[in-house]
């Protein structure tokens, strides 16, 4: 085939921009088959926009690119091409799923690519030993080191024996020993399967030193591509380092010289200005720090060298009073650790490990925002703050955003913030991650010169090795503990290493014992026995959909209290609203103004006292005794009896009694002249009776008042079937409202995008559990219904189930479908509260039938769910309907299932934009 | 403890600034004071109104006619006109709320004095509707039958007469109730999901340790979200009380806009409070979704702004009183609907405050644990 020559992918005149950024700017690449390809070059120059793209992760703006011999614009091509790459996102363990075990990772994978179990078992069993990640196989993958979950994020990306894969950073924020035996596996693996081809991203120099084939890459352009030795020539550099910085155009290379750190002037101090003694951190039963003891002096530059996850953040944001300590004790400047101490505060400067700015603010708000902060005087702070703005250079900056800063400026920034109340003291957590070489050795000519020129000391940590060089003293750390702590050049000397690296690897070798170094040199096991039964692609996969609900039900049951809220929140809502809502008025409070005080005024109002729907308070003075306590809402109602009211009686001259109702409340006031009409109408009748008023004058009328479906006019019998609906929608989609979104913000929504499941069956996968959930809920609020509120359903109960069931598909819809479209969890929770609670409120026939909406209150309740269901629950508990009856509600209901379903489609993308 | 004053200004003002550049929020803050007010209030009444009602006339006589052409708009829709062996399937179907029987020879019956007999089908599941209904249907009849057989002679009149007068909203219109209702539904709403979720926010971006490791407390960290989102609910609550309640929806406000607006304040204290108290309960967003939006719930449909608190089991309105929207609810009703003035409410207010300072001390001592959690 041709396939060979022509290269694993071609990029031709591919752009790529975000919003006003450009990513990429218009790339022509070849790139060879069957090698390592390594892609170098600082953060935000487009390496990872480039790796999306070739993976199919990432839509094509501009230009064409093949991969695989296929074209990756056409939709088809791709979705065959899926199969056969994989790709591990940026970030340690960004696609994987924390609270799962690795097992259960790789497992979710392996179902996404259709294996069938026996397939599943025997291929997981082989990554696990070949990763030596085995004995770990029980462990959730968020209690991982970082080195570890590299390794399943690789274990989850070979599963399905891929011709292409590309690694997005796989080592960053990794320990150098797992760093070594993370490309070991990779060398076994391709030994393994020959031809499969590599791209990967990387920081690391020495690491791109290794690869076959290099393209390194600055500001969207490609600057070079060649083998590590061809760039290393094409520069006149002996190391990759300095020929990538050659590589840069002129204006980018100004000003950069090689860094010098003068020595530090030795002046030992009784109280060192950090020290710690024994400090522990225990989370539950995992101890992140444990037992580590230092100490550092004023004006030194003590670094931190460790993996991800080792305990350097735990250990800094003790100190900095953040975090409690579980033992041991800490000191700064001779002062204990006290979270409640401003005045220590004030001395220290902390910049944690991610940006942690307003990315809203620009950044000379920022500035200010930290200088006013930190209270300095309004006179020094603008003097301050330009000095900053000129010694960090962000002059050209300073009204931009800063979650629109290139990562390094963003970094500086950081910096800038920590040292604007000029502390003695800086805690630094992995500043410069991220950061391209050039930029990095800037950010580091600024901490020079607070610490040799203004005696500031910096608690660096880092997983750079030239930067740890750098530093007075070091600390190596490893799951917590620290291995060795003194210079660089001892450290080094000490095992006789030829590098710091080396040295590290040695200290990390001794540490884990023998038991990792027989994971180094396990046998990777034979392949396949038979051919891989895989069903590649496929339009519709019930299995890979199966695998998504699996995946969604182990986190929620993970999860005991979203659990605990979607099971027992409904049933302690149902109680709640089941008595509270009630439209039954008893004990109306009124008083009565009798102004005439006769036998007659009080035989009308002795009608009143005796009835239970009124309360009487005591009696009224006057007019504006009457004005002041209806203002004061103490009473519901009022009886005016006119003066002379049973001489006026007696003489036929139709007295007039006034009923004062309090308006501010309507349906009590509707409901109180009802009663006081239907007590006057009693009146009147036992009146005509005593006085034997001619018949002409009472018409021999009777009217038969029958309430159907609810004889006694109990409110229960209404609610209950009412707020079953009301919590069956708003419940459920609550819970599917942040499904999308979230894997959003976490990024494992790049599993949608790089594996083979399509988007029906990503959202019906996703949205099964919570069906199941909300179906349990509604047995329960059945059962509620039937035994606390003894409502009985008084028609089909499997009409009513049915309808549920329908009904729950459409709740947990919509919540999915607010979750299409939203970008962040907020604003999920916020639109599906504020969309859903007006239609099923107010316009389902929760409160006012349906019958007599109009305009767009009749709009708004035939267009949602809610009132079909409303239907269904009040027609089979009360009305004793079945399935017949109450067909055009499940047609309905059904309806609004496939449109949710297909709008949701429509809205989700299946690439990245 | 000494809080700094200044340090909670410009957080607040921070926030603030947050807040303008994230247009989404925007938009919703937009749409909950205008149109989730609107919309409710203007069409979802709970008064007697445009009820639907149906008509079996197997008398088809003058009488019969009268009594259907008495049930009038607004009250009803106009009556159709059905056959009886319809009833119990229209009736299924949810289409009328009231189906009036009149049976055959109603009027040559009650012209002879015999004694007949007009059935009045309900569907007692419509609560809101079903009882005024059936009075106001009963009233019609009995007006129109007296008129009728007694023609207009003083001899039909009754001996006493009830002269029914409503304060305060003279023609009890549910839209003035709603409308108010519905804005405090929303104050609610906003108050709780807002600064609980920006909370939330902050620790998941880990902007909150960046605060703490300031010479900052949390309670000046806690009070600049309250003053900052405080200031922008009033706000929209102001301009849709002004625009929307008084202008658009023509609602007439008894009391005094100033005092009411001086209550909200309060009250917003007390729910920002309660959002950020949430916060610190929840550890992820998922969560605090699914716990903050039954609080809102119960706080919407129990606090009396929804159904009358008195109809309420006793136990139950005890518990209420520990929600500030009970108390706001009354207070607002209080001043808006019955112009009350500040010697009327200021309990309420009291209470407001008091519950307000409670959520705010739990929150407070919650708050640092809650960082710890964010590993």
């Amino acid at each position: 085939m041709t396939q060979a020559t022509a290269g694993v992918a071609r990029v031709s005149a591919v752009s790529h921009r975000y919003r006003t950024t450009l990513a990429l700017d218009n790339i022509e690449l070849e790139i060879p088959a069957g090698r390592r390809v390594g892609f170098i070059g600082p953060d935000g120059v487009g390496k990872s926009t480039l790796l999306g793209i070739l993976a199919g992760v990432r839509r094509i703006q501009t230009g064409s690119v093949q991969v695989l011999g296929g074209d990756l614009r056409n939709h088809r091509h791709r979705t065959a091409l899926c199969p056969r790459i994989a790709y591990m996102p940026q970030g340690l363990g960004r696609n994987l799923y924390m609270t799962l075990s690795v097992f259960e990772n790789i497992d979710f994978f392996a179902r996404l690519f259709g294996q069938r179990r026996a397939e599943r078992e025997w291929r997981i069993n082989e990554l696990l030993q070949a990763t030596g990640l085995a004995p770990f196989a029980g462990r959730a993958a968020g209690k991982l080191s970082g080195g570890m979950k590299q390794k399943l994020g690789l274990c989850c990306a070979l599963i399905h024996d891929p011709d292409l894969l590309i690694l997005d950073e796989p080592t960053t924020g990794v320990d150098p020993l797992s760093r070594r035996q993370f490309w070991r596996l990779i060398d076994r693996m391709r030994a393994r399967r020959s031809g499969m081809s590599v791209l990967i991203a990387t920081a690391y120099m020495e690491e791109a030193e290794q690869f076959d084939w290099l393209v390194a890459m600055d500001d969207g352009r490609v600057l070079a591509t060649g083998s590590p030795r061809e760039i290393k020539a094409q520069a006149g550099k002996r190391d990759l380092d300095a020929a990538f910085i050659s590589l840069l155009p002129e204006q980018k290379r100004r000003g950069h010289e090689a860094l010098v750190v003068p020595p530090r002037r030795h002046e030992r101090e009784a109280t060192p200005a950090i020290r710690a003694r024994g400090l522990t951190r225990k989370f539950g039963d995992f101890t992140a720090v444990d037992q580590v003891s230092f100490e550092i002096h004023r004006g030194e530059i003590f670094g931190f060298l460790g993996s991800n996850g080792c305990g350097k953040t735990t250990t800094m944001k003790m100190l900095t009073g953040l975090l409690p300590a579980s033992a041991g004790e800490a000191e700064l400047f001779g002062q204990r650790v006290d979270a409640r101490d401003l005045a220590t505060r004030k001395r220290v400067g902390y910049m944690s490990q991610s940006f942690s700015l307003y990315g809203e603010l620009t950044v000379r708000h920022n500035l200010e925002l930290h200088a006013q902060l930190f209270q300095l005087p309004a006179a020094q702070r603008q003097a301050r703050l330009q000095t900053l703005t000129q010694r960090f250079e962000l002059q050209e900056h300073s009204e931009d955003l800063a979650a629109d800063l290139p990562l390094g400026i963003r970094q500086r920034l950081s910096l800038a913030v920590a040292v604007v109340h000029e502390p003695d003291m800086l805690i630094l957590d992995e500043p410069t991650s991220g950061v391209d070489p050039v930029a990095r050795d800037r950010f580091w000519e600024l901490l020079v010169d607070l610490s040799r020129n203004q005696g500031v000391t910096i608690f660096i940590s880092t997983h750079f090795m030239n930067e740890a060089e750098r530093c007075d003293r070091i600390s190596f750390m490893h799951a917590g503990r620290v291995l060795a702590s003194d210079t660089p050049h001892a450290l080094q000397a000490a095992r006789a290493a030829d590098s710091l690296d080396a040295a590290f690897i040695a200290y990390l070798e001794e540490a884990e014992g023998a038991a990792e170094q027989a994971e180094a040199g396990s046998a990777v096991a034979r392949p396949a026995p038979g051919p891989a039964s895989v069903s590649r692609s496929g339009i519709f996969s019930p299995m890979r959909l199966l695998g998504y609900a699996r995946r969604e039900t182990m986190e929620l049951l993970r999860d005991p209290i979203r659990l605990a809220f979607a099971l027992l929140g409904p049933l302690i809502l149902m109680v709640v609203f089941g008595y509270g809502i009630s439209f039954d008025v008893e004990d109306l409070a009124y008083a009565v103004l009798d102004r005439d005080q006769t036998p007659q005024s009080r035989a009308y109002l002795e009608n009143f006292a005796g009835s239970r729907y009124f309360h009487q308070r005591t009696p009224l003075a006057d007019h504006a005794d009457l004005e002041r306590r209806l203002r004061s809402g103490e009473l519901a109602f009022v009886i005016e009896i006119p003066p002379d009211f049973g001489r006026d009686l007696k003489r036929e001259r139709r007295p007039q009694v006034a009923l004062w109702l309090d308006g501010a409340i309507p349906f009590r006031a509707e409901t109180s002249r009802g009663y006081v009409q239907g007590v006057h109408r009693e009146y009147l009748r036992q009146l005509a009776h005593r006085e034997r008023v001619s018949a002409s004058q009472v018409a021999p009328l009777r009217i038969e008042t029958r309430y159907r479906y609810n004889q006694n006019f109990k409110s229960v019998y209404a609610m209950v079937p009412g707020v079953i609906m009301l919590l069956l929608m708003l419940i459920p989609s609550m819970m599917t409202a942040v499904g999308v979104v979230r894997e959003k913000e976490l990024g494992s929504i790049t599993n949608l995008y790089a594996t083979p499941v399509t988007r029906l069956e990503f959202l019906l996968g996703k949205q099964l559990p919570y069906i199941v959930i909300a179906m349990i809920s509604f047995i329960s609020l059945l059962a509620m219904a039937l035994f606390l509120f003894r409502v009985p359903v008084a028609g089909s109960v499997a009409a009513l189930s049915v309808g549920a069931l329908l009904y729950v598909m459409a709740s947990t819809g919509f919540g999915l479908l607010v979750s299409s479209f939203v970008k962040t969890q907020i604003a999920a929770i916020f639109a599906a509260a504020i969309l859903s609670i007006m239609p099923t409120i107010n316009f389902s026939g929760f409160l006012s039938p349906v019958s007599s909406l109009a305009g767009g209150g009749k709009a708004v309740g035939y267009g949602f769910p809610a009132g079909y269901f409303q239907q269904i629950s009040v027609g089979t508990f009360t009305k004793a309907l079945g399935f017949s009856d109450l067909l055009v509600n499940y047609l309905a209901l059904a309806a609004f299932i496939v449109v949710i379903l297909a709008l949701s489609l429509a809205l989700l993308r299946l690439q990245e934009n | 403890m000494g809080l700094n004053l200044r340090n909670v200004f410009r957080l607040g003002v921070k926030e603030l600034y947050s807040l303008r550049n994230d247009l989404v929020m925007v938009v919703l803050i937009f749409y909950t004071f205008t149109y989730a007010i609107y919309t409710p209030a203007q069409h979802a009444q709970t008064e007697l109104r445009n009820a639907a009602v149906a008509v079996v006339d197997e008398d088809r006589s003058q009488l019969s006619n009268r009594i259907r052409d008495g049930l009038l708009p607004p009250y009803f829709q106009r009556p159709v006109t059905l056959s009886a062996r319809d009833i119990d399937a229209v009736m299924d179907a949810g289409r009328y709320t009231f189906v009036i029987d009149i049976p055959p020879d109603f009027e040559a019956d009650l012209l002879a004095g015999r004694n007949t007999a007009l059935q009045v089908n309900i569907d007692a599941t419509a609560m809101t509707q079903a009882g005024h209904g059936a009075s106001y249907i009963q009233n019609v009849v009995n007006r129109e039958v007296s008129a009728f057989v007694g023609g207009a002679s003083n001899a039909a009149q009754p001996p006493v007469e009830l002269v029914v007068r409503a304060r305060f909203n003279p023609n009890l219109q549910s839209r003035w109730f709603l409308a108010v209702m519905q804005l405090i539904n929303m104050i609610t709403l906003m108050a709780v999901i807002l600064t609980g979720a920006a909370l939330i926010r902050e620790r998941e971006h880990g902007t909150i340790e960046h605060l703490l490791v300031m010479p900052l407390r949390p309670a000046e960290i806690m009070l600049a979200k309250v003053w900052a989102n405080g200031l922008v609910i009033v706000v929209a609550a102001t301009l849709s009380l002004y625009l929307l309640v008084q202008g658009v929806l023509a609602v007439p406000v008894a009391g005094s806009v100033a005092l009411f607006v001086s209550g909200t304040a309060v009250y917003l204290f007390s729910v920002t409070a309660l959002g950020i108290f949430l916060a610190t309960l929840a550890r992820t967003m998922p969560q605090f979704g699914l716990l903050a939006f039954p609080v809102f719930m119960v706080m919407n449909l129990l606090s009396g702004g929804t159904t009358p608190l008195d109809s309420m089991p006793e136990l139950l309105q005890g518990v209420m009183q520990l929600a500030p929207s009970t108390h706001f609810v009354s207070f607002a009703q209080a001043i808006l609907y019955r112009g009350a003035g500040l010697e009327l409410v200021w309990l309420e207010l009291v209470a407001i405050a008091a519950i307000g300072a409670v959520f705010f001390a739990a929150a407070l001592l919650r708050f640092r644990a809650t960082v710890d959690v964010s590993r």
